[in-house]
């Protein structure tokens, strides 16, 4: 299969304008004609659909959950970048693309991301004209704060609830969509496969989750805005919900998955407390602005954290890298977290933790500017561990967070299945290895408001896909599939909880295929990962009601997922023998224990093909070409 | 620690309810509220019952998914605090405690513990937006907005439509969670243009659907898990005395 | 239907009608109270300020009237609103519980009621003369009219007095919740003054309740009494 990026002619600067002067339009009155599907309704989804409706085209939107509200995207914490240069810091569209690039190891393609940094300045024009409320500064401008990878103040927020104030901007759009009746809303129905006729995505199938009932609905193209996968490690920020279900089935239907092992690894969150654990929580990465990361210089030492001296303390971070110090990326971070952590220099009761202090914030700006600025994370993190970190550090270790990776698509964010356009945390684009902090919420929203109205546009205008009768013979296969999975699910009489094959999974996930990876691990775990899968199918429990709602049944349909998923990921950190960003290879690291990359045969996009349950995918390669920028080293010292 | 819980169990929208007694062992004081129920739920899963349905999410108190009354109080006996981030710590070794689904008409229960919320959506429907397209807005410093106003409008903007006002409430009354979004826009420059508009469509879809009427109790401003204060009710008020005389 | 009528069948509108109405109620309790407290002046004040009421004439009925209305709205609405907030919840909770809502609020619809109730038997009492028709068609033969007396008479009757009393309790918790409420209602609520006029608030209703209570209590310790020689 050739992989066809369709990325426009021109100098970097000027692609995505030249894109849009050539691309084909749709007239306003054909434009009620298209039917779009858009699943999800994060800040992805919820900006496409309100997005498609304004221009007219009919939507139907999908969320598992009770209102489109709850999308996941709203516990992002942090801010969003933009590179507004508001504080003449130097910053300019190149420096954001660069960043980004540089922060994603030079495993992103290059035209997405300077097309992001185009149109991350529209996102905060576009979001306080819906009235997000966004920090201000007593003049009436807008405030700005810094944020890990960048040595530029550019990230926009609304106190440590950024996430949150986009997405109820997005959702306040789509609400007046929903009101205006352009965009049917329908909460409580979960995607459960896609619909491909003659090699064109044409609809879904979902459940409603209220009754159990199978429905069909097609359209001219589906959007899926799904989010990612970090809850195959089980214990992860995501909420509990979170799955990949979507994009699974997605793939399973032919659509290539990308870069599956870029998955990051947050540096700042709770350390778990035990077995009952059922979630980690992130705490906003902002807080390494003003907190500063350190452990014991002796291993073992129980002391309690304000009576050990300066001298025994290590300031890990601020050693290793001087120019970044607090503020490396979060790759960087989390895998010197977890180094001193096994150097027996941990702290908490796990031993799997490092102090994040405050002390000298507080002592420089005083209890207040720091109760201004955080909190609410302050207050959640007492909350959590009835710890006062105004009075003692605060313990944090990296928790999964984040996936780089997902379903392969193009320039013009559509897969390889014409039809199928995949936005937001669910496909792979813009972030490469690893992502910067305050750069999901800007993607997300970069491809639902100002990009994929464009290019789906185009499809439509130059394609012409039909639009497929629900009664079609690939609606009836579809279903017959989803239905006879969910017979086969509540036909398990075991007695374990789905949940516990999921924390084995997670366990084996975070072990072997989580910060550090090697090629003995991830053979054993694409080994133990199908006898965990056969375990799930004799021994899960699930009750046998489908005709109301049936939580732990829509659970494990995403366990089971979960655990098909996972040994594509094994399978995608096997072949890619270097370390990059998120993904790091012990056979290739320094002295130092810095990752070693090999862009002589690795510069390239990992876009795997289903071939079965059980079975190995096929790779496809996408060569990744950087035409504007030099590959370096990255480094933050 | 050990609890005994009693809790509210209803197969589905038209069954008959009832409370039901279950005997909780061995539960870390560190746990969530949420950990403990699953720990329920996984009893009652291997003896071959139903588990309760509950709705949680994202565990971080800002999805707005979790409800429950505990022992007669929204979310729980924390002040501001979501029933994700209450912990079992909270209680006291040997506790009865009592767990009930929001109750409201227009709160209807689907399953157990989980409601119909839809309502909210509906009325944010009705108005809770400013009507501007994707596009074409003028440059995101072009307007300034005093901090003062910035940050009444971000307290008023954190509501996590939750409900727990609405079940707190005597009345059941949905204002607070009305009043906040109304109190957002209305600090805003941007919210002004379409203030009048907002204020009549909202409140007129919030009493079609069977909310009650404020009677200034504050029992809402206590359970917010955000802490939204009740001036933005009368924000509201204002608002809709302003609107009633001005449109036409 | 336009703005200005939904206004009033709006579950804000009619929040605010039960406010308006009730600042003009408070208004009139003040007013009525400031009048009873010339019993302490001495009988002819009293009897003059309630000759003076009644010589208002056609002026008297007009505002009779205008007070007729605005208790009727009050009452009418209050229990609309109160019998719909009831039905906005049909399911009751197991267990309930109560965080920072206070009593007076929680109680204000029978507070109302049993108010209500007062000022009926009241009106029957020093208006209509039905409770103790004896006293008031003998002190009514006076002119002008004794109503000192019949106050006092009243008043040493030991169980008039202490339903008043109770009732007056009533009242003044009543009004502890309704002005600050009111407030709220009308749309006066900063973080600045609330607290302060929450506080008014419960003084206030207190004030209302002592300055009513005050009169049959003296009566009663005999702080107050008939003239001498009788009239």
């Amino acid at each position: 299969m050739q992989l066809d990026a369709k990325i426009p002619a021109g100098s970097l600067t000027e692609k995505w304008d030249n894109y849009r002067e050539n691309q084909k339009l749709v007239n306003p009155a054909n434009k009620r004609k298209f039917k779009v599907i858009v699943v999800g309704t994060g800040l992805a989804g919820a900006s496409a659909a309100a997005t498609l409706a304004e221009l007219g085209y009919q939507v139907d939107c999908f969320c598992f959950h009770d209102t489109p509200r709850r999308a996941h995207s709203i516990a992002a914490q942090g801010g969003i970048n933009a590179a507004k240069n508001y504080q003449n810091d130097g910053d300019s569209i190149w420096r954001l693309f660069y960043d980004t690039v540089k922060g994603g190891d030079f495993r992103s393609r290059e035209a997405n991301v300077y097309r992001l940094a185009q149109v991350s300045n529209n996102i905060i024009d576009q979001c306080v004209a819906q009235g997000v409320p966004f920090a201000r500064e007593y003049g009436g401008t807008l405030a700005n704060r810094s944020f890990g990878g960048a040595q530029v103040s550019r990230t926009f927020y609304a106190r440590g609830q950024t996430g949150q104030q986009l997405l109820l901007g997005a959702y306040s759009a789509l609400c007046r969509q929903i009101g205006l009746g352009a965009v049917k809303m329908h909460a409580r129905h979960e995607m459960l496969d896609l619909v491909v006729v003659d090699g064109f995505a044409c609809g879904v199938i979902v459940r409603n989750l209220f009754n159990g009932d199978i429905e069909r609905y097609s359209a001219h193209a589906v959007v899926l805005a799904t989010g990612g996968y970090s809850n195959v490690f089980y214990l992860s920020t995501n909420a509990k919900a979170c799955n990949v279900t979507a994009a699974y089935r997605a793939f399973k239907k032919g659509a290539l998955f990308a870069n599956p092992c870029y998955t990051q690894i947050h540096p700042t969150c709770i350390p778990a407390h035990g077995p009952q654990q059922a979630k980690l929580t992130l705490m906003s990465e902002s807080l390494r602005n003003d907190g500063r990361i350190w452990v014991p210089k002796k291993a073992g030492d129980k002391r309690k954290p304000m009576d050990i001296p300066e001298d025994e303390r290590d300031y890990y971070l601020e050693r290793k890298y001087p120019s970044f110090g607090n503020l490396a990326p979060r790759d960087i971070s989390s895998r010197s977290a977890r180094d001193v952590c096994n150097e027996g220099r941990g702290v908490g009761e796990t031993g799997r933790g490092v102090y994040l202090d405050f002390r000298d914030a507080i002592q420089r700006l005083g209890e207040d500017v720091i109760r201004q600025r955080y909190g609410n994370l302050f207050q959640m993190y007492q909350k959590i561990t009835a710890e006062d970190p105004y009075k003692t550090p605060m313990r944090i270790y990296p928790a999964p967070h984040y996936t780089m990776g997902g379903l392969w698509v193009d320039y013009e964010l559509m897969s390889n299945l014409p039809g199928l356009f995949v936005i937001g945390e669910a496909n792979f684009s813009d972030h490469g290895a690893n992502r910067l902090g305050a750069s999901a919420l800007m993607q997300g929203l970069a491809d639902g408001y100002f990009i994929l109205p464009y290019t789906i546009t185009n499809f439509f205008a130059s394609v012409k896909p039909p639009l497929v009768s629900v009664n079609h013979e690939e609606f009836n296969k579809a279903e017959t599939v989803v239905k006879d999975k969910i017979k086969r699910l509540l036909s398990i009489r075991g007695n374990q909880p789905s949940r516990m094959f999921h924390r084995e999974l997670g366990k084996l996930m975070r072990d072997y295929c989580g910060m550090a990876r090697n090629e003995a691990g991830l053979k054993k775990c694409l080994q133990e990962i199908p006898a965990i899968r056969e375990e799930f199918w004799k021994h899960a429990i699930i009750p046998a009601t489908n005709e109301q709602l049936n939580i732990t049944l829509e659970r494990a349909g995403r366990v089971a997922d979960h655990l098909e998923f996972a040994e594509l990921m094994c399978y995608d950190a096997l072949d890619r023998d270097e370390s990059c960003g998120a993904h790091f290879r012990e056979e290739h690291q320094t002295a130092e224990g810095e990752a070693v990359r090999n862009d002589a045969d690795y510069c390239y996009v990992s876009a795997w093909e289903f071939k079965g349950v059980g079975e190995p995918p096929v790779l496809h390669k996408e060569s990744l070409q950087y035409e504007s920028v030099q590959l370096a080293v990255r480094s933050y010292k | 620690m050990d609890f005994t819980l009693h809790v509210w169990r209803q197969p589905g929208p038209k069954a008959e309810g009832k409370m039901a007694t279950y005997p909780v062992k061995d539960i870390s004081p560190d746990s969530s509220f949420f950990e403990m129920m699953d720990m329920v739920n996984y009893h009652l899963l291997v003896k071959g019952e139903e588990p309760i349905a509950l709705d949680y999410d994202c565990l971080e108190g800002i999805c707005g998914n979790c409800s429950l009354m505990i022992n007669g109080i929204a979310h729980g006996p924390e002040p501001g605090t979501t029933t994700c981030q209450l912990h079992m710590r909270s209680f006291k070794d040997g506790d009865h405690i009592y767990v009930e689904p929001w109750r409201a008409k227009a709160f209807p229960v689907i399953r157990d513990l989980v409601v119909d919320r839809s309502a909210f959506d509906r009325i944010l429907q009705a108005g809770g937006f400013v009507s501007v397209n994707t596009g074409g807005a003028p440059d995101a410093n072009a307007i300034p907005i005093s901090k003062e106003e910035a940050d009444l409008s971000m307290d008023a903007a954190q509501c996590i439509g939750c409900g727990a006002c609405v079940a707190s409430c005597k009345n059941a009354s949905a204002m607070l969670f009305v009043g906040a979004k109304v109190a957002q826009f209305a600090h805003l420059p941007q919210g002004k243009a379409e203030r009048t508009r907002r204020v009549l469509q909202m409140i007129e879809v919030m009493d079609k659907e069977g909310f009650g009427n404020c009677t200034n109790f504050h029992e809402c401003e206590a359970v917010c898990p955000k802490e939204i204060s009740v001036e933005f009710i009368s924000e509201m008020n204002r608002e809709y005395l302003r609107a009633s005389i001005v449109s036409k | 239907m336009s703005a200005a009528e939904k206004f009033w069948i709006s579950s804000i509108g009619r929040k605010i009608l039960m406010a308006v109405t009730g600042v003009l109620l408070l208004l009139f309790i003040f007013g009525h109270m400031v009048g009873n407290l010339q019993i302490f002046i001495g009988a002819e004040a009293l009897n003059r300020y309630a000759a003076f009421l009644q010589g208002l004439g056609e002026l008297l009925w007009v505002i009779r009237f205008g007070l007729l209305v605005v208790f009727v709205v009050h009452i009418i609405l209050s229990i609309q609103l109160t019998l719909e907030n009831r039905s906005a919840r049909p399911i009751k909770y197991r267990c309930e519980d109560t965080v920072q809502a206070s009593l007076a609020s929680r109680t204000m619809i029978w507070t109302g009621l049993l108010v209500l109730g007062f000022i009926i038997l009241h009106i029957l009492h020093f208006t209509m003369g039905v409770l103790q028709p004896e006293i008031f068609h003998e002190m009514h033969t006076k002119e002008p009219p004794d109503v000192y007396s019949i106050v006092v008479m009243g008043f040493q009757n030991i169980g008039f007095a202490s339903f008043y009393i109770l009732l007056m309790i009533c009242l003044g918790f009543h009004v502890s919740h309704a002005i600050m409420s009111a407030c709220e209602t009308l749309g006066l609520n900063h973080s600045k003054y609330h607290p302060t006029v929450t506080k008014l608030s419960v003084i206030l209703g207190w004030v209302i309740a002592v300055g009513y209570i005050v009169v049959p209590l003296s009566v009663l310790v005999g702080l107050v009494n008939l003239p001498a020689g009788g009239m």
